[in-house]
């Protein structure tokens, strides 16, 4: 009897770590930031390049910063949820339009014009917006991906929770999905809001 | 997907793989063509240019996983690379470098992990399987000894002397079918 029992032990162990395993996402690093205050930045707005927009302007708020690029096609699949979400509540989503521009494969950056960029950008970003509905309270332009690196962006699109004292208190990497709104997201706001 | 570029918006640029080496094959196949001309000088880079490479080969790419950060075409990779040259060129040392991209990307990016509590069953834990093989080696042969030391003895005691003559009356028909043979 003893015999069999240990294979079937050394089995049942090797399931339990494949379960786990092949749970797992490789690709999902776990952020150091969170917990950390949301690094600073002063981008340009979407709407209106001469206005800044800047994390410290959102103090005292609990809202999520998306980001987002056209050529990103995950965004183009979670970009309905936000949109609903948008029109639920009254969580403020920020968007970061991340490298619109010098991310797109198609379009040899070296080629355009730094001064170019800006109105290129917009064009595609607000077309995007047009086309999809804007769930955003402002999109903030990244153009090269400097933002990008201080949030640890590594790819598109990525969702950060930031809470009243600016603090980042979730990170979901990939398309935010149903689940992870209503069980990781929503919840956490509804606490930090308190 | 719905359209051509699928990879990208996770890859961030260049997939992984097959393409690359093509690409490299391509690439170096130019080399020889690129010699022919006038070299340009850059030995003010060349120790910023060392430097990052020595950095970037500490790194992991976050695109491409199983590259450092040095080999990677993936384009979050160059805009890092790009991040340590100028990093190196405000005159950060190369801890304070590393701790830029550890602050942003987590231990994750380092392929040599620090030691700390959260890693010590990533650096020991080849060490305790080791020595719990070991354990288990001892423990088996042990136990092995002693069923052979003892099933020795008990076959001693427990042939009766009926079943002894039987099996020397055996040992001998044995023996004279083998001269039979020889013969």
């Amino acid at each position: 009897m003893k015999r069999f029992l240990i294979p079937v032990a050394l089995f049942a162990m090797l399931v339990g770590f494949l379960a786990v395993g092949l749970r797992l996402d490789p690709r999902e690093v776990p952020s150091p930031l969170v917990g950390k205050p949301a690094p600073q930045f002063e981008l340009p707005r979407l709407a209106s390049p001469d206005q800044k927009f800047a994390p410290l302007d959102m103090k005292g708020k609990v809202w999520l910063l998306n980001v987002w690029a056209s050529w990103c096609v995950s965004c183009r699949a979670e970009h309905p949820l936000l949109v609903a979400l948008a029109k639920q509540t009254t969580l403020p989503i920020i968007g970061l339009s991340y490298k619109e521009v010098r991310g797109d494969g198609e379009i040899d950056a070296g080629k355009i014009a730094s001064g170019d960029e800006l109105q290129l950008a917009q064009k595609r970003a607000n077309a995007w917006l047009a086309a999809r509905g804007d769930p955003y309270t402002l999109t903030a332009l990244d153009l090269d991906g400097r933002v990008g690196i201080d949030y640890g962006v590594y790819g598109v699109p990525e969702t950060y929770l930031i809470d009243k004292a600016g603090v980042i208190r979730y990170k979901h990497i990939g398309p935010v999905t149903r689940e992870a709104l209503d069980e990781k997201i929503l919840p956490l706001v509804k606490e930090l809001e308190k | 997907m719905t359209n051509g570029n699928a990879p990208k918006e996770v890859a961030l640029g260049h997939p992984c793989g097959i393409m690359k080496i093509l690409i490299a094959v391509t690439l170096a196949l130019f080399v020889t063509l690129a010699q022919g001309k006038d070299a340009v000088p850059m030995a003010a880079d060349e120790a910023v240019e060392k430097r990052m490479v020595a950095i970037s080969d500490e790194l992991r790419c976050l695109v491409c996983q199983n590259e450092s950060l040095s080999g990677s075409h993936a384009e979050l990779a160059q805009d890092l690379r790009r991040e340590i040259r100028t990093l190196i060129k405000q005159g950060k040392t190369d801890a304070e470098i590393m701790e830029f991209m550890v602050s942003r990307y987590g231990d994750f990016v380092r392929y040599r992990p620090p030691l700390k509590a959260t890693t010590y069953l990533l650096w020991f834990g080849p060490f305790l399987l080791l020595a719990g093989a070991i354990a288990a080696l001892v423990v088996y042969l042990r136990s092995r000894g002693r069923r052979i030391a003892a099933s020795a003895e008990s076959s001693e005691t427990t042939l009766s002397p009926e079943e002894r003559r039987q099996a020397e009356a055996l040992l001998k028909q044995s023996e004279m079918n083998e001269s039979e043979n020889k013969r």
